[in-house]
């Protein structure tokens, strides 16, 4: 017998619980036996072919578009920057001791504070614009760089190291050629992390206040009670979250292919 | 002939963490090779042969004492020196080639023409073909060979060796150990070569210098190796003259590996 590929059954879940919802939801497809009214089901979570239609309705109409790609630009550019302070903050402090003795008690303190508080302050310093959103992201993709390069800049291989210096690398090329690479491979790890917060902060950011952005249809159905939108704007997010996931694992892959993966033969 | 490096009377120090009386690793070692000579340290384990070479290659200074290089003082890194690592020490990010070109890169010499050497030179230690492989798609004697090149392009005067092939199955062993003969004899480099191994110290040397077991190590016997060149590591370790200098070296040692061996368990119990 020959095996059912995994996707089949993959895509099969998703029906079941797609059918399902729309079974416990549509007024008046089964009797009553929690709200006590047919509509309540539907008000609180939404219809499912309803929310079909409104996605098909954003992207037939090409409403959606420009909020997605305000979304994209913010998380683009939170990675970015974020990534790039981390990297650079993440190698002045793993090779300067005193300066990260110094440092510590305070990145420790900038770490633990819940991020998402700032964003009425960024909305103050930024406007409502993207560049409160970005800077929200930054704040949280700045410490998962941070903290990786700092231990990959703590964790180069001293042998590695003593080598190049022996093949006579000076203190730039050492820092050009040992640690930055050993350094961005321990990026590369955090990068599904890294992305998926720099998304979270440009969602949760429109989400609090901005004219533009899938965070911001959410808010704007929200108000209205319009539930189905809501999970429109949820699906359209998850979907675009999954796009971008799958952009980081094609990055990693390429990038990364001096690593030692699984066995691979010619 | 010309000394090519020169240790006198070097003591190495560590300071404690704690800041008080440190670890004497090395206590007034004079050392010294001449141009093109091949000299093998052998000792117990742990008795401070790494921290030797580590001065001899300027990686780190010694407490008190002199290091020259062709009679010029040593101040740094050391120039005129390759070094071949106990452990891995290729770049993993880098392909063979690369690693390989490193240090002509690092010197500012044009890619194009570093790479047409390091082509050269991986030819040489039998890896032609594989420039473009990773260290990790490498097996171990691969990359010792890549370790090799990448010291040998660079033309070093001297070559410090740090129980290069310890890591390596017996026959592999015996390959890169005739390998470095070969490569040798080409152009006779200083060679200061340190192992555990007393065969492999007999069969590739000129001399065999024997340290004390730590701490405070100094030399406690040297003895010369009058083979006949060329050698073939395999079939000399058979030869009624080899048999009699492991004899007489270990006879020496003997007494230094016990009382290493004895340190190492005192300190295991304590």
């Amino acid at each position: 017998m020959k095996k059912t590929p995994l996707w089949i059954w993959q895509i099969l879940l998703l029906i079941v619980l797609f059918a399902a919802w729309h079974i416990l939801t549509a007024p008046g497809l089964v009797p009553n036996f929690f709200f006590e009214n047919d509509d309540k089901a539907a008000f609180f979570f939404g219809e499912p072919l309803r929310i079909f239609k409104a996605i098909w309705l954003w992207f037939s109409e090409g409403e959606i578009y420009p909020h997605l790609w305000v979304t994209l630009q913010e998380t683009v550019l939170a990675f970015g920057i974020g990534t790039v302070l981390g990297l650079g903050v993440g190698l002045w402090l793993g090779l300067s001791p005193l300066a990260s003795k110094i440092a510590d008690p305070y990145i420790k303190a900038a770490n633990a504070m819940p991020r998402v508080i700032l964003a009425p302050i960024f909305m103050v310093w930024f406007g409502l614009g993207i560049w409160s959103k970005v800077a929200l992201g930054v704040t949280l993709v700045f410490f998962i760089v941070f903290f990786n390069v700092y231990q990959g800049v703590k964790e180069v291989s001293p042998v590695v190291l003593n080598n190049a210096r022996m093949l006579g690398a000076s203190q730039a090329q050492l820092l050009r050629h040992v640690y930055v690479p050993s350094a961005t491979s321990w990026v590369f790890s955090s990068l599904h992390t890294s992305v998926g917060m720099a998304f979270v902060g440009a969602v949760v950011g429109e989400y609090l206040g901005s004219a533009k952005g899938v965070g911001y249809l959410i808010h704007q159905a929200e108000g209205t009670f319009d539930i189905n939108t809501v999970f429109a704007g949820i699906l359209v997010l998850t979907v675009f979250a999954l796009l971008l996931d799958y952009a980081v694992t094609y990055a990693e892959n390429r990038l990364l292919k001096w690593r030692p993966g699984q066995s691979e033969t010619v | 002939m010309a000394v090519a490096l020169s240790l006198q009377n070097i003591s190495v120090t560590f300071t404690a963490p704690s800041g008080g009386v440190g670890y004497t690793a090395v206590r007034d070692t004079t050392l010294n090779i001449v141009d093109g000579e091949f000299v093998s340290i052998v000792g117990p384990t742990g008795c401070g042969k790494s921290t030797l070479l580590n001065i001899a290659a300027g990686l780190l200074k010694a407490s008190s004492g002199a290091v020259s290089i062709f009679g010029e003082p040593l101040c740094g890194i050391n120039t005129h020196a390759g070094y071949m690592f106990q452990t891995e020490s290729l770049m993993p990010w880098r392909s063979a080639l690369d690693n390989v070109i490193a240090g002509l890169q690092f010197r500012g010499v044009e890619k194009i023409a570093a790479a047409k050497q390091a082509d050269a030179w991986l030819e040489r230690v039998g890896l032609a073909g594989f420039g473009a492989r990773y260290p990790h798609q490498l097996s171990g004697g691969m990359r010792k060979r890549v370790a090799l090149a990448q010291m040998l392009i660079l033309d070093p005067k001297i070559m410090l060796m740090d129980e290069p092939f310890s890591a390596l199955d017996i026959q592999t062993r015996q390959l890169m150990e005739n390998e470095l003969l070969q490569l040798w004899e080409a152009d006779k480099k200083s060679v200061l070569f340190i192992t555990h191994d007393l065969e492999e110290a007999i069969s590739l040397s000129d001399r065999v210098i024997v340290l004390s077991a730590g701490p405070a190590t100094h030399p406690i016997g040297e003895f010369e190796i009058d083979l006949p060149r060329p050698r073939d590591v395999a079939e000399i370790r058979m030869t009624p003259r080899f048999l009699e200098l492991h004899e007489q070296i270990w006879s020496a040692m003997k007494a230094e590996v016990l009382k290493g061996y004895q340190q190492t368990k005192n300190k295991l119990v304590i």
